[in-house]
């Protein structure tokens, strides 16, 4: 057992560093939930894309440096330590991607992922329904079946920042008479193809995070299907194993924040507020076990499995603290705009997309602890 | 990098857990609380005997350490047997005593002849201990108890006032550390034992004709308290390999602090879904649940640990 990382590791760590010290925006970007914020992160995922920074653990072939998931790790440390923006691809990059590596064709691989690598297309997720949120399958939205490909018919709802993206993903019940998790297709559909209303909606602070969809006899050929028609669960399952594991949310984000955290504590903090200290500590412990966490999970041999609903619940929740204790230490200042806020706005959402804490609780309960499933 | 426990560290801990359910800790514990030493004393050669003290004696005096990774694993395992006796302090003795240059009692130790205690500031089992220690003012002493018995909420927890008799040298403060990671990782893995016995209940306890662990009251209670505990053992194990670096104070703090409040944390949710049965002395969980409290505070608080990590950071 060790945490020993080898020359190649501190290699990579350091290049990856000297990339990132000559890159970073001097100046933070403006927020990326508003046009003019996207945009500018838009043109820094362009950036990262042109030296294959933006995908380090995809293969060299689609633009990625072939990384292993220790270096992934190392990379976002490094990110996140370097304060480089926050990543308008993740969408793309984290659920999509995963997906089409695992049941993508290989025109799709190679017509799909290039331009994502670069960042000159920005995906959104199309998952969620005004009557399914955590309750996914109950789904209604539909794709009707042509010859030469599909209609969609629709709405779908929380649709992150699907208000600037170009392209989308989701779920659509393809067989009209199914239930549940059957009789679903996953597709890929352009935002500005025809039939598509995308209506913008306010987050709790007003910037325009998430969007609705209305979708109006979209077509959609049959190239832009995932997997088999028909599969689309057992296709996005694949996907939400990764949303709930490392890959939506790297220990390098939250080491990062505790040591500003801790930085911000040593500059404005009461010494003698214990209460406040301990918080300060807690922070910089949770940080230091969900990275710990990672290298372990990185160093099994097994698939974690249901056990990702773990780190969900873990880090979702110590988001939240962290940022609470940094505004308390802000004292006056915590409800004025900047960083702490905007980080604390969006830790809010954390215990609710991607599978709410309840459900996420559940999971771990039936399918880790196996207590019997029952009644919901 | 290969952040997990080997093959050969499961295996031994198997084993230990194994000769531990032969043994039958809860008779051992109860005996051991009322003073009668001897099913204790027979869990702790055989203990022994597989080679767990052994982990903290150096090699030139009949042992193999230290060897800290696969103490947090033996530990763990003692822990989730809840072994009674100064399992904690005799390794922390040995990390002690290895540094006055002893040559009579780590032999002794890592053949499970000599219990030793070290107060903190009580010292545990210093009726029976074959050497208790203390240190004062940086300096360790061998000591003698000084009044009867302070009942602790666990009863095999048998606590005495202790006074110096003979100075022996310099305090090796990095022992006390191990003292303090030893004690995390007991803890943790008394909590796991809580957690896995309330998930056995929860499933066979049946209320308005379903087993309670259908409700997601308890669901969530329940994985709440394994997100405590899954997130505490790596700051267990990361101290572990930090032994002999200057983080490992920091480290072993911070998994004081983790290990404390998941262990604890699981014990009052294992005494919430058992129910009454839970609160009573004589069903097994009990003996369990009375330790954790008490170990929340043994070698320092969390907020005792928080203070210190505060102050290394």
């Amino acid at each position: 057992m060790d945490l020993d990382f080898s020359p190649a590791h501190e290699a990579f760590r350091a290049e990856a560093r000297d990339w990132l010290r000559a890159h970073v925006p001097a100046e933070p970007l403006p927020s990326l939930e508003t046009a003019e914020g996207f945009a500018a992160h838009r043109a820094w995922e362009r950036t990262l894309g042109a030296d294959r920074y933006a995908t380090v653990n995809w293969p060299a072939a689609f633009g990625g440096r072939d990384a292993t998931p220790l270096e992934w790790l190392i990379f976002e440390e490094e990110y996140y330590a370097a304060g480089a923006p926050g990543r308008v691809s993740q969408n793309g990059v984290n659920l999509l991607a995963p997906t089409l590596f695992e049941h993508g064709t290989p025109e799709q691989l190679r017509r799909v992922l290039p331009p994502m690598a670069r960042g000159e297309v920005v995906w959104a997720q199309a998952w969620s329904e005004p009557g399914a949120g955590s309750d996914l399958a109950a789904l209604r939205s539909t794709a009707t079946r042509l010859d030469n490909g599909w209609l969609l018919n629709g709405q779908k709802t929380w649709s992150s920042r699907a208000a600037f993206a170009d392209q989308a993903f989701g779920l659509f019940r393809s067989d009209p008479g199914s239930e549940r998790h059957r009789g679903l297709t996953y597709l890929m559909f352009p935002l500005d193809a025809s039939g598509v209303t995308i209506r913008p909606i306010g987050r709790l602070d007003g910037k325009p995070a998430f969007a609705e969809l209305f979708l109006d006899d979209v077509f959609v050929p049959d190239e832009d299907v995932i997997g088999d028609p028909g599969n689309g669960w057992k296709v996005a399952m694949s996907t939400a194993g990764n949303e709930r594991g490392l890959t939506l949310r790297s220990p390098g984000r939250y080491t990062a924040a505790a040591d500003r955290l801790l930085a911000l504590w040593r500059e404005r903090g009461d010494p003698s507020d214990t209460a406040l200290r301990d918080r300060v500590a807690d922070a910089w412990l949770k940080a230091r076990a969900y990275r710990l966490k990672g290298f372990e999970t990185i160093s099994r041999t097994d698939d974690i499995g249901a056990e990702s609903s773990l780190n969900k619940v873990f880090w979702s929740e110590f988001d939240i603290a962290l940022h609470e204790t940094a505004l308390d230490i802000l004292g006056p200042d915590g409800e004025l705009d900047g960083d702490w806020l905007e980080g604390y706005v969006f830790s809010l959402a954390g215990p609710i997309y991607a599978g709410t804490n309840e459900v996420q609780r559940n999971v771990i309960a039936e399918r880790v602890l196996g207590l019997p499933r029952g009644a919901r | 990098m290969r952040f997990v426990l080997s093959e050969e560290h499961r295996l031994f801990a198997g084993s230990l857990d194994k000769l531990l359910d032969q043994a039958g800790t809860p008779s051992a514990i109860r005996a051991w609380s009322s003073g009668d030493h001897a099913p204790g004393r027979r869990v702790w050669t055989a203990l022994a005997e597989a080679g767990v003290f052994a982990l903290a004696v150096p090699e030139e005096h009949d042992g193999m350490g230290l060897l800290p990774v696969e103490l947090v694993t033996a530990i763990h395992e003692l822990g989730r047997h809840a072994v009674p006796g100064p399992l904690v302090e005799t390794v922390a003795a040995a990390a002690l005593l290895a540094a006055t240059g002893d040559t009579h009692w780590l032999p002794r130790i890592a053949a499970g002849q000599a219990m030793v205690s070290v107060a903190a500031p009580y010292a545990l089992d210093a009726d029976v201990a074959d050497l208790v220690l203390t240190v004062r003012d940086g300096a360790l002493h061998e000591a003698r108890p000084t009044r009867a018995l302070r009942p602790s909420i666990d009863p095999s927890r048998r606590l005495f006032e202790v006074a110096p008799t003979r100075e022996l040298g310099e305090a090796d403060d990095t022992a006390l550390d191990l003292a303090t990671l030893t004690c995390a990782a007991q803890h943790l893995g008394l909590g796991r034992r809580l957690l896995d016995v309330s998930v056995d209940y929860a499933r066979t306890r049946s209320q308005y004709g379903h087993p309670i662990g259908e409700y997601q009251a308890v669901k969530h209670h329940l994985a709440n308290a394994l997100v405590g505990l899954e997130f505490a053992r790596p700051l267990i194990h990361a101290a572990a390999l930090s032994h002999g670096t200057p983080d490992f104070p920091r480290d072993t703090s911070a998994a004081k602090i983790a290990a404390a409040e998941a262990a604890y944390t699981t014990a009052k949710t294992a005494l919430q879904v058992h129910g009454a049965i839970g609160y009573t002395a004589e069903y097994d969980p009990s003996l369990w649940i009375r330790k954790a409290r008490a170990l929340h505070t043994a070698w320092g608080s969390p907020a005792t640990h928080r203070t210190r990590l505060m102050a290394s950071l």
